[in-house]
């Protein structure tokens, strides 16, 4: 090994190369996202959400059948080549009503999770900002109106506005919003005691625009937790609302009132429940498990 | 503890007034009255059901009459039923429907409380990873959905238990099943994480380093601070169990609250939707007190504001 003098010239200093910023900048959801990608049952469960998202709205375009036509010399056949999902008591095939069903449990679902977001974040926002006299009070309303649980408040605002699409909607959206709230409330109470909300207050920011501008993009993780969390849930009350009989009027379908009638043929024609079943179980499933990978992907404690 | 004993008294009586006033007024902000749909009811007998029923009254007479009557313990009567009453549906149906929300619930709970302590304590090998597994299909499947599932398998297929009705234990066996497996799901998740957290703890450390067993640093240190977190949400638990078993109770076809509540609402019968709603209000504000207090009793670490 010899070694000369001249290999160990100094490089010198060189400002621009130092200052250089070597990898792209990445960002809050971006960091996350790169950590879901890795996470192998997220992925799959989002994989399933986007196939069932799929054949909802494709199935009833594509297929030969409407969900409400009948056919009145295939009643309650098994599935088969002509009907994959068999047909019901009325002759309607159940693969397109169940795609149908699909639609309309997860537009209940989606825009009931939407609403609770807007009323949640706003609510739980306000609450642990203004903090003090203003939070015992919002908070105790919330504490009065969950000491009842959900599904029997929805039950009675069904009774009260009738039966409907709309209503289910309605009654599912100003009743769920309460973990939201919660969770905001939670958020929002920590952050406010951080620097950048100082700083902000110190160059005279107002409430609206620190709460808007600074705390809720901070929650973000834990609200995009809940929210995830918060569909299957509304799902699940639907479903349930309908299987009481609750649920949307008929023809129209949703995944409750096919299992519904399903169930009434349980132990002669089992395939009828089980095809609803299935898919209210497979989504609720799916939204489950991309619920626990976003929470490892965005919970910072587990950042490393 | 006296002191936060009544503090919570107060909050839970605030909290039935909010209740059933808001019942109240939702019940009576529906259009038209309880006999519209009866055809040809000539004005006179018109008046006198009203008169019975003292609809005729403005309503604020109608709401101190009604909040009267809850405080003497009378919930109401029925609309469509002449002789049924409130009372009469509850005597009926509550007992059923306690048994049964309780037996899952405390089935559910243990049930839950154990598996969690077994993950928790093999974290990252199969028991672990089984109960996850097992955890997240329970919370993925709608209870009816089980509750169907059990009743052609269990009931109709291999006929081990009844397929419905109401009678011995036997009975009991698959609603309670349909009615407790997602609460074993929830509290096992709930327990597994609260394990870890404790398992992490230096008091855990120290109580290893001092040589006990294993089973003592699990049974008396950790498990015992693990579970206070449960405690905390099993009012909330056995509150959604009750109102859960509506769907329970009507698919197996069990005389509970939950399917009297239903038909009722299926028949609008307003003052028995009502007079029901404020009863649950008043059992599960008084479950959600009492896991309160025991809390506090439970975990000395609680501060008592």
């Amino acid at each position: 090994m010899d070694l000369k003098a001249e290999q160990f010239v100094p490089v010198g200093k060189r400002l621009d190369s130092a200052n250089r910023i070597t990898r792209p900048t990445t960002t809050y959801l971006k960091d996350a996202w790169r950590r879901l990608r890795q996470n192998k049952i997220a992925m799959a469960a989002i994989f399933l959400l986007i196939v069932v998202l799929i054949f909802s709205l494709a199935a009833p375009e594509f297929s030969a059948y409407t969900f409400s036509g009948q056919d009145t010399f295939m009643v309650n056949k098994g599935p088969n080549a002509a009907h994959w999902f068999g047909t019901d008591s009325l002759g309607r095939d159940l693969f397109v009503r169940c795609w149908v069903g699909a639609r309309v449990s997860l537009f209940i679902a989606f825009v009931a999770a939407m609403v609770n977001l807007v009323i949640g974040v706003i609510y739980g926002g306000v609450s642990g900002y203004f903090g003090g006299r203003v939070d015992l009070i919002m908070m105790r309303i919330v504490e009065i109106l969950y000491s009842v649980p959900d599904l029997l408040w929805v039950i009675l605002l069904m009774v009260v506005m009738g039966p409907g699409l709309h209503t289910i909607i309605i009654a599912i959206s100003i009743t769920g919003w309460g973990s939201m709230a919660r969770v905001v409330r939670g958020q929002v109470l920590q952050l406010k005691q951080s620097e950048y909300v100082m700083a902000a207050r110190t160059l005279g920011a107002q409430g609206r625009r620190i709460i808007l501008k600074h705390l809720i993009p901070n929650a973000m993780g834990p609200i995009i937790i809940e929210l995830t969390f918060s569909i299957p849930n509304a799902i699940f009350t639907e479903a349930t609302l309908s299987y009481l009989g609750l649920g949307v009027p008929v023809p129209l379908a949703s995944w409750g009132t096919l299992a519904n009638e399903g169930s009434r043929m349980l132990l002669l024609m089992p395939y009828q429940l089980f095809f609803p079943a299935l898919l209210i179980s497979m989504t609720m499933l799916g939204f489950n498990l991309l619920g626990d990978g976003l929470r490892d992907a965005l919970d910072p404690k587990l950042r490393r | 503890m006296l002191k936060y004993t009544i503090k919570r008294v107060l909050l839970a009586i605030l909290t039935l007034w909010v209740i059933i006033t808001m019942t109240f007024a939702l019940m009576h902000s529906i259009p038209g009255d309880p006999f519209s749909d009866e055809k040809r009811i000539s004005p006179e007998i018109m008046a006198n059901l009203e008169a019975k029923y003292g609809l005729d009254k403005p309503l604020w007479e109608q709401y101190v009459i009604y909040m009267g009557n809850l405080l003497r313990g009378d919930f109401g009567t029925s609309f469509k039923y002449a002789n049924r009453t409130v009372n009469s549906l509850i005597a009926k149906g509550f007992p059923v429907s306690f048994t049964l929300g309780m037996v899952a619930c405390v089935i559910g709970i243990a049930t839950g409380i154990v598996f969690g302590i077994i993950s928790g304590c093999n974290r990252g090998r199969l028991p672990d990873y089984l109960v996850i597994i097992l955890s997240i299909l329970c919370v993925s499947v709608p209870a009816f959905v089980f509750a169907s599932l059990f009743q052609y398998s269990f009931g109709a297929k291999l006929q081990w238990f009844p397929v419905a009705g109401w009678g011995g234990a036997v009975y009991m066996v698959l609603p309670c099943l349909a009615l407790g497996l997602r609460l074993i799901a929830y509290i096992a998740r709930m327990m597994r994480t609260s394990m870890l957290d404790v398992l992490g703890q230096d008091y855990i450390k120290t109580a290893r380093a001092k040589g006990l067993t294993n089973g003592q640093v699990i049974w008396r240190h950790a498990v015992r601070n693990a579970i206070t977190p449960i405690i905390t949400i099993s009012g909330t638990m056995m509150a959604g169990t009750l109102v859960g078993s509506f769907v329970i109770e009507n698919i197996f076809n069990i005389p509970g609250m939950g399917k009297y509540l239903v038909n009722a609402v299926k028949e609008s019968d307003y003052t028995v939707i009502l007079g029901m709603t404020a009863f649950y209000a008043v059992v599960l504000v008084v479950i959600t007190f009492l896991v309160d207090v025991l809390y506090v009793v439970v975990d000395r670490r609680v501060k008592l504001d």
